[in-house]
């Protein structure tokens, strides 16, 4: 093995970090906005009286939640295109950029994963308070928004940043549909001037610096916004 | 739909000339299931040493858990692999770098280990959350019954903390199933590779991964099903869910 050539890492900060790192983080931020979002309809759903509707969503998150990351980026890339068609009434698929299809994956998959969070924070609120919501004359919806809900994402809110952080980890598996997010952008640069060693460490560093910084700030806000019982 | 559905693909054979895709498939899921019993063999066991070494009332030893803990936790599993299969036979002396890489299943033992220790380190976390589940009580009565440090862990506190995390270190064991479906980045002919494999030779998207869909829903509920019959098997009396 030649040395480890510091400089091909300096040389390459700008394309990993505008190019790549910008693609993960936004990609990390908007799918985890987007989970949240859904992953809280789902959960919503679930808890409906609606036999129907609870079941379908409970068949969605345990479906998604059995099936690997990798087969369901593969699921997508190739339904997201038919879908459009459906959507849109167009005579043939739709073609769908790299970052769409990712986005749409990453929403679907986590939020799944963030409904079940959400589903646990629900439970765990004493069903008094939605009886005390119902006695004061607010309608079911209105003690899930004003009432319990606020409360939820405030007990959750430690639990949901650490699935986040897990989710910016898993984004570099759009490395298997070859999108230029932050490992992407290290793969192609390794594989261009044969420099795995390099390029394979720095972006471990990387993701470990990022990764460790999240999760120790998710511990101190866990200490700091801990309910007192 | 412009798509032309052929469910009977399965039964044609194969452009590698060994079997129909249905054959690649099942071989596919040979590979997983292997692959993922020794990764789950590697975490459980590395997973307990260091969940335990978390708990042992020794800063220094503590911190070599928590470091290990961290280390492991804080790096996409898919750079891990990358820097087990690219990176580590590279800075070993150059001799052992050459055997590595030239043996013949290096993508299988690359998955083993790194899909392991990834997982060993979610273990630990279960193993000594489930250590310091247990009332303080229980480690003070072994110490005042003459046990030594050892035999409390192995006769008084494992017992009782692997039976709390039961329910957990089942997901963990579906996660390192799920898992392996990663190791085809470099090359490992699992579950998901033969299926994206089958859509590339026979262009047949959805079949294929419809088929690799249900195995993955059949084999996460039979582990399911198998950890409610364990944990019924196991819970003492007294303990737990009546």
């Amino acid at each position: 093995m030649s040395s480890f050539d510091f400089e091909e890492i300096h040389r390459s900060l700008g394309y990993l970090f505008f190019d790549g790192m910008r693609f993960t983080l936004t990609l990390t931020f908007l799918a985890a906005l987007g989970g949240v979002v859904l992953g809280t309809i789902l959960a919503i759903i679930r808890q409906s009286g609606s036999r129907l509707l609870s079941s379908i969503a409970a068949g969605y998150v345990n479906l998604v939640r059995a099936l690997p990351l990798v087969l369901v980026i593969f699921w997508f890339y190739f339904l997201v295109p038919y879908l459009g068609q459906w959507l849109t009434g167009a005579t043939r698929p739709v073609h769908v950029g790299g970052f769409a299809s990712a986005l749409i994956t990453f929403i679907a998959f986590e939020a799944a994963y963030f409904s079940e969070i959400v589903r646990a924070g629900i439970a765990s609120i004493p069903r008094g308070q939605e009886a005390a919501a119902m006695a004061l004359g607010l309608r079911s919806s209105q003690a899930m928004r004003y009432v319990i809900l606020p409360q939820v994402f405030r007990i959750m809110l430690p639990v949901l940043l650490t699935q986040t952080i897990v989710l910016f980890q898993d984004t570099s598996l759009v490395y298997v549909l070859s999108i230029t997010d932050f490992l992407g952008a290290a793969a192609q640069i390794a594989e261009r001037d044969g420099r795995l060693v390099e390029m394979y460490s720095f972006v471990a560093v990387v993701y470990f610096v990022f990764s460790f910084t999240a999760s120790q700030g998710v511990r101190r806000l866990r200490a700091h916004i801990a309910v007192p019982h | 739909m412009g798509y032309h559905w052929n469910w009977g693909i399965f039964w044609e054979p194969s452009p590698e000339g060994n079997g129909t895709y249905l054959d690649m498939l099942i071989q596919g899921l040979w590979t997983t299931l292997l692959t993922a019993a020794c990764a789950w063999a590697i975490a459980l066991t590395i997973g307990t040493v260091i969940g335990v070494l978390r708990t042992v009332p020794l800063r220094a030893v503590q911190w070599v858990a928590v470091a290990w803990i961290e280390l492991f936790r804080n790096m996409p599993v898919l750079v891990q692999l990358f820097l087990w299969y690219f990176v580590f036979p590279e800075v070993l002396p150059p001799s052992w770098g050459v055997w590595l890489k030239q043996l013949p299943n290096a993508a299988f033992l690359t998955a083993v280990v790194g899909i392991g220790f990834f997982m060993s380190a979610r273990v630990a976390v279960q193993i000594s959350s489930g250590i310091e589940a247990l009332p303080s009580g229980q480690r003070a009565a072994a110490t005042a019954l003459g046990l030594t440090t050892a035999q409390t862990y192995r006769y008084v506190l494992l017992p009782m903390a692997f039976r709390i995390v039961l329910p957990p270190m089942t997901s963990d064991l579906l996660s390192t199933i799920k898992t392996t479906s990663i190791a085809l980045t470099i090359g490992l002919g699992e579950l998901t590779a033969r299926a994206r494999a089958m859509q590339e030779f026979s262009y047949q998207v959805f079949e294929a991964y419809t088929a690799a869909t249900l195995v993955y829903l059949a084999i996460n509920l039979i582990l399911t099903l198998a950890a409610r019959w364990l944990e019924a098997r196991v819970r003492l009396p007294g303990y737990g869910k009546a």
